[in-house]
């Protein structure tokens, strides 16, 4: 049995307890919500926080609300709450796509939006899906909220704008009429992290042209989103040749490392092959007429 | 139980139809499983009991400079800590390997691969034993490892074992079987010779349950009783009493209920001989149990072999001869199971399920600097080896030929007229009738059908693949003429007892880990005696309360013990034959048997059932001359010959042209594995053993990088299947009994793992044929399915 270095717990009642406790406890504590990244990080000894702050009490945090233009998500709802969501599978099919390859259904039960942002893996499926859906996040320290945008929230593998003495405490999503969006991954086996994965969402105008796109791809070396690819979307008619043009920009724009999931120009492919295809569904799911046919993967 | 309720009803659930010996019947253990009542060795806490943990190393080859444990004696919680140097003090530094290598307990020169046992602490319990670990301080002075297998006979490679007298290179053993000359004289003359190099990588069982022990030593009165994660307690207790010094009859060697072996808790770890250590030290019991990562990474991982494989054909396609050389990576002790003239344990059957007229292999173990052993993983001793290497080496015959891969094999398979058949290196298949599995693995599978899709599918570039393999395993070890594993021989004892009401014991020694012994071999008792299974109670796992035998592993349960059974049952139908005709006031050869009951010929309502029988024994029944007052008999079966059960498997696989994913969409297996006990725990078997198969295909593997680190140490890292990545198994089979085992029946627990990867990589490799490939190695993750679509097919080691 793995078993964890010594550490203390304390559950919070309310953020505001949260917020003190985590005050109080300085720079060891870490929060647990959902913990399924935190703990087996624990028991192998890689992670050693003195303290263990539980915010799993915070009913206040499980939250999907539809508020005018924004879908409003507490930052304690779990993986199995967003898919089990009619309404986010209608408004953001995304997280549905991305949810049903998010680890398994222990996992899912367990895991938290709030807690896979404030991980930042670098192979976490919703920190892409967030860019893509160009999400807002709410941080909460004891001088109150400031809502920042992904780009903002982002700083690095493991490293978000959520100080150690703040929480995240909710995650908006515009709500866009004539957008659709999807994600796929790759993966050697259900529940393992992505060899590679690929979002993107895009916005329609009356015309059929694109009036907005994004693009983000998982665990390839991407920070933020894939500009110069869902730039030259913009203005054209979906079609086959243009999600190609996107595909290898999105490509070109990756940097990924080998490792036992695969090598660099596999994964590169995957970036390119794996945009092209979200990219159809996205324009599918956003109304978009049948695609210009072109033999593709 | 609602949900329950609205299922079919399950025939095999109903006491009504429920048959009195062989057939479908629910498993007897289960109930105990199902409500989380099982009995690990984890689950068992005695009155002052310690914990031990392992330091272990972190690098791959080493000298070992000095380990300080001054900090963690320190430790308030901690009461041992145990080195390499106190050890060498009771001479138990290094035990014995099952291989007759010797193992290092505890590292007193070098560490020899990453993971490897360097100290030992005995702690309170095991979070503190876990803290002291970080308190102990250990000097290495690294060296360069021997990781490469291809580059450990170099000239000048790191002397891993040079502990062992005289020793100048990492040669363990060269090993052949049948006649290179004749061989190669068939190659010479043959029409058509392919050659391909197939890669079986380390795997490893990976059993839910990790190994581990609580050992409790009585100063007092000397008696040593071990809880163990073991498949073989008795010969665990022999070799602990060879060992550690300790008198045979003062070991009690405990197995409870097993969570999965696999082969993996055939040998003696490390770990277990620290706790028996530890419990002796500090006058206490002491549980060790290894964490997930100590046991990916230190105990007894499977495969490993790089085997060069040809073959030879008309271009016909009769094929003539097989040959191949064979690297073995043994790691850095050579703690491989295997009977002791077999260094390569049966991969000499890689003659596979073809009739031939020549064969030759060559085996040379090296060590290199990784964890040790290679007993494992449902191998039935190297025989998964043997039938990948053929069965692939077949399907690139077939590639070369132009010819249907199924067609291929039907023409060249050993015909039921041959057997018993002797092969070219020295075995003789028992039975067989393979021609008919086929066929109807075939037929199940739709195969012509199948073709006619994939013709289709390749018409508009997608990617399909329908792999077939036939394969014929060697099991049951084994006639103790020839197989002895460190000088015990290869039989198993059972014993039975028919108390005076009617009820029944049987006692093994073998070991169950999942199987459902508890059942089988209830059923084999209720069959020969008329006794309902449910009132047969089946004992095993504990040396005070069973016979002496080898244990669990290969797939030699039913074949030896099962045997064993048969025997004993029947020396006890016997003797109630002549109580019977005693009771009856008739003479012993004018009693007919019918199930459970001898009656009087000619007059069917003159009889006595086995009860009564039982109660006259016990009783005041005037005895026979030479009869004891008893329904008791003991057997220890020593096998003629090994059993060959064989099968036939169709895979149908769908590649994603732009991802490499592969999906199992299909798998048909057609298993002969005899009589059939139980279908519903052969279909299990089978069950499992498919997945086995489809992981190792698919995912599983142990990697390493250049400095030794292991890189399969988690289930993040080493992955295995999940329902998600298999099928709806659809199972067919054939009879064709074992001739010389007395109920027919010839072992069914490991077929599937061995027949199943090269049905998947067969169809892998079948769905990439379209853009030229020929092989490719396992594991067929998407990117290595990738890179062989470019052309790039590349070993994984």
């Amino acid at each position: 049995m793995q078993v964890p270095a010594p550490f203390e717990y304390a559950r919070a009642t309310s953020v505001a307890d949260a917020l003190e406790l985590l005050e109080r406890h300085g720079p060891e504590a870490r929060v647990l919500a959902g913990g399924h990244s935190l703990l087996p990080m624990m028991k192998l000894r890689l992670a050693r926080p003195d303290w263990l702050i539980d915010l799993g009490d915070l009913a206040e945090l499980r939250h999907l609300i539809r508020d005018g233009d924004w879908l409003r998500v507490g930052a304690l709802t779990t993986h199995a709450d967003l898919l089990a969501s009619a309404q986010v599978g209608r408004l953001l099919p995304i997280v549905h796509d991305a949810e049903r390859v998010i680890a398994d259904p222990v996992v899912r039960n367990r895991g938290t939006i709030g807690g896979s942002l404030g991980q930042a893996d670098p192979a976490e499926d919703l920190s892409t899906v967030c860019d893509v859906l160009r999400a807002r996040v709410v941080i909460t320290g004891r001088a109150g909220e400031r809502v920042i945008g992904m780009e903002e929230f982002h700083r690095g593998p493991y490293e978000t704008a959520c100080e150690q003495h703040e929480l995240i405490t909710e995650v908006r999503f515009p709500v866009r009429p004539r957008s659709g969006s999807a994600y796929e991954k790759v993966e050697r086996r259900v529940g393992d992290w992505a060899v590679a994965a690929a979002g993107a969402a895009l916005v329609l105008a009356d015309d059929g042209t694109i009036a907005d796109a994004s693009i983000g791809l998982t665990a390839l070396g991407l920070s933020g989103l894939a500009t110069d690819a869902a730039a030259v979307l913009l203005g054209t008619h979906p079609s086959e040749e243009v999600f190609a043009e996107a595909g290898r920009l999105a490509a070109a724009a990756s940097s990924p490392v080998e490792d036992q999931r695969g090598p660099v120009d596999y994964k590169r492919h995957l970036a390119e092959e794996l945009t092209r295809r979200v990219l159809r569904s996205a324009a599918e799911r956003a109304g978009a007429g049948a695609l210009t046919a072109v033999q593709g993967g | 139980m609602t949900a329950v309720e609205h299922r079919p009803a399950n025939p095999a659930a109903t006491s009504a139809d429920r048959p009195i010996g062989f057939g479908r019947i629910q498993r007897k253990e289960d109930p105990r499983f199902v409500r989380g009542k099982g009995r690990y060795v984890d689950d068992i806490v005695l009155p002052g009991m310690l914990h031990g943990a392992i330091l272990r190393s972190p690098v791959a080859h080493a000298r070992l400079v000095s380990v300080d444990t001054t900090e963690a004696l320190a430790h308030p919680k901690v009461h041992a800590v145990i080195t390499g140097r106190d050890l060498e003090g009771l001479n138990l530094a290094w035990a014995p390997t099952l291989s007759a290598d010797v193992q290092a307990v505890l590292a007193t020169d070098k560490v020899r691969f990453q993971g490897q046992e360097v100290a030992f602490v005995v702690a309170e319990d095991r979070y503190a034993a876990r803290d002291a670990l970080e308190l102990i301080d250990v000097e290495y002075e690294e060296l360069p490892p021997v990781i490469d297998a291809r580059r450990a006979l170099d000239p000048g490679a790191p002397v891993i074992r040079d502990d062992l007298a005289g020793r100048t290179d990492n040669h363990v053993f060269d090993w052949e079987a049948g006649d290179a000359a004749e061989t190669d004289a068939v190659f010479a003359a043959a029409e058509v010779v392919v050659a391909q190099e197939v890669v079986y990588p380390r795997v490893h069982p990976a059993p839910m349950e990790t190994c581990g022990a609580l050992a409790d030593y009585d100063p007092v009165d000397g008696t040593l009783t071990l809880y163990e994660t073991t498949q073989a307690p008795h010969a665990h207790r022999t070799l602990f009493a060879m060992v550690a010094g300790i008198p045979e009859h003062k070991i009690r060697v405990i197995s409870p209920d097993i969570g999965g072996g696999f082969g993996n808790k055939v040998g003696i770890y490390p770990g277990y001989i620290l706790a028996v250590v530890g419990s002796i030290v500090t006058g206490r019991p002491v549980k060790w149990m290894e964490d997930r990562s100590e046991n990916l990474m230190s105990t007894s991982f499977a495969r490993d072999y790089i085997m060069r494989g040809e073959i030879a054909a008309t271009r016909e396609g009769r094929i003539l001869a097989v040959r191949t050389h064979v690297l073995a990576d043994h790691g850095a002790f050579n703690a491989t199971a295997q009977p002791t003239k077999y260094p390569a344990g049966f991969f000499s059957i890689f003659t596979g399920s073809y009739d031939l007229q020549a064969a030759h292999c060559a085996v040379t173990g090296v060590y290199t600097n990784k964890a040790p052993g290679g007993v494992a993983y449902a191998c039935s001793f190297r025989v998964t080896e043997a039938v990948y290497l053929v069965e692939r080496m077949v399907d690139v015959l077939a590639a070369e030929l132009g010819m249907d891969p199924a067609e291929l094999r039907l023409r060249n398979f050993i015909r039921p007229e041959q057997f018993p058949y002797r092969n070219k290196t020295g075995w003789e298949y028992d039975s067989g009738d393979y021609e008919p599995a086929m066929r109807k693995a075939l037929e199940m599978a739709g195969y012509d059908e199948l073709r006619r899709e994939q013709a289709e599918k390749r018409a508009r570039g997608e990617l399909m693949g329908i792999g077939v393999s036939f394969f014929t395993e060697t099991v049951g070890a084994g006639p103790r003429k020839h197989m002895d594993i460190l000088g015990l021989g290869m039989n198993d004892g059972a014993e039975v007892r028919v108390h005076p009401t009617g009820k029944a014991v049987v006692r093994l020694s073998v070991q169950t880990q999942g199987q459902g012994h508890e059942t089988t071999f209830a059923q084999i008792l209720a069959e020969e005696l008329g006794i309902p299974p449910e009132d047969i109670d089946v004992v095993h796992g504990d040396t005070d309360r069973t016979p002496f035998g080898l244990g669990t592993y290969g797939s030699r349960s039913t074949p030896v013990s099962g045997g064993a059974v048969a025997l004993a049952a029947r020396k006890v139908r016997d003797k109630a034959r002549a109580i019977a005709a005693a009771m009856l006031e008739t003479r012993p050869e004018d009693l007919e048997w019918e199930k459970g009951r001898w009656y009087v010929q000619g007059d069917p309502s003159a009889g006595r059932t086995i009860a009564e029988i039982a109660l006259g024994a016990h009783g005041t029944v005037a005895l026979p001359e030479g009869v004891d007052g008893n329904l008791d008999a003991e057997v220890t079966y020593d096998p003629p010959n090994l059993t060959f059960p064989f099968g036939a498997y169709v895979c149908v696989v769908d590649v994603d042209r732009g991802t490499g994913k592969v999906r199992v969409r299909r798998f048909v297996a057609v298993d002969d594995c005899g009589t059939r006990i139980n279908p519903m725990i052969i279909e299990g078997q089978v069950h499992g053993g498919l997945a086995d198969g489809v992981g190792m295909a698919l995912m599983e593997f142990i990697g390493f990088d250049e400095q030794g680190n292991c890189l399969g140490g988690s289930f993040m890292d080493y992955l295995i299947p999940t329902a998600m990545e298999v099928p709806d198994w659809e199972t067919g089979h054939t009879v064709t009994p074992s001739p010389h085992h007395p109920i027919g029946a010839k072992g069914i627990g490991e077929s599937a793992t061995v027949g199943s990867p090269p049905a998947v990589v067969n169809a892998v490799v079948d769905a990439l044929a379209p853009l030229g490939v020929r092989h490719m190695d396992m594991p067929c993750t998407p990117a290595r399915v990738w890179a062989a679509m470019q052309g790039r097919a590349t070993p994984p080691i």
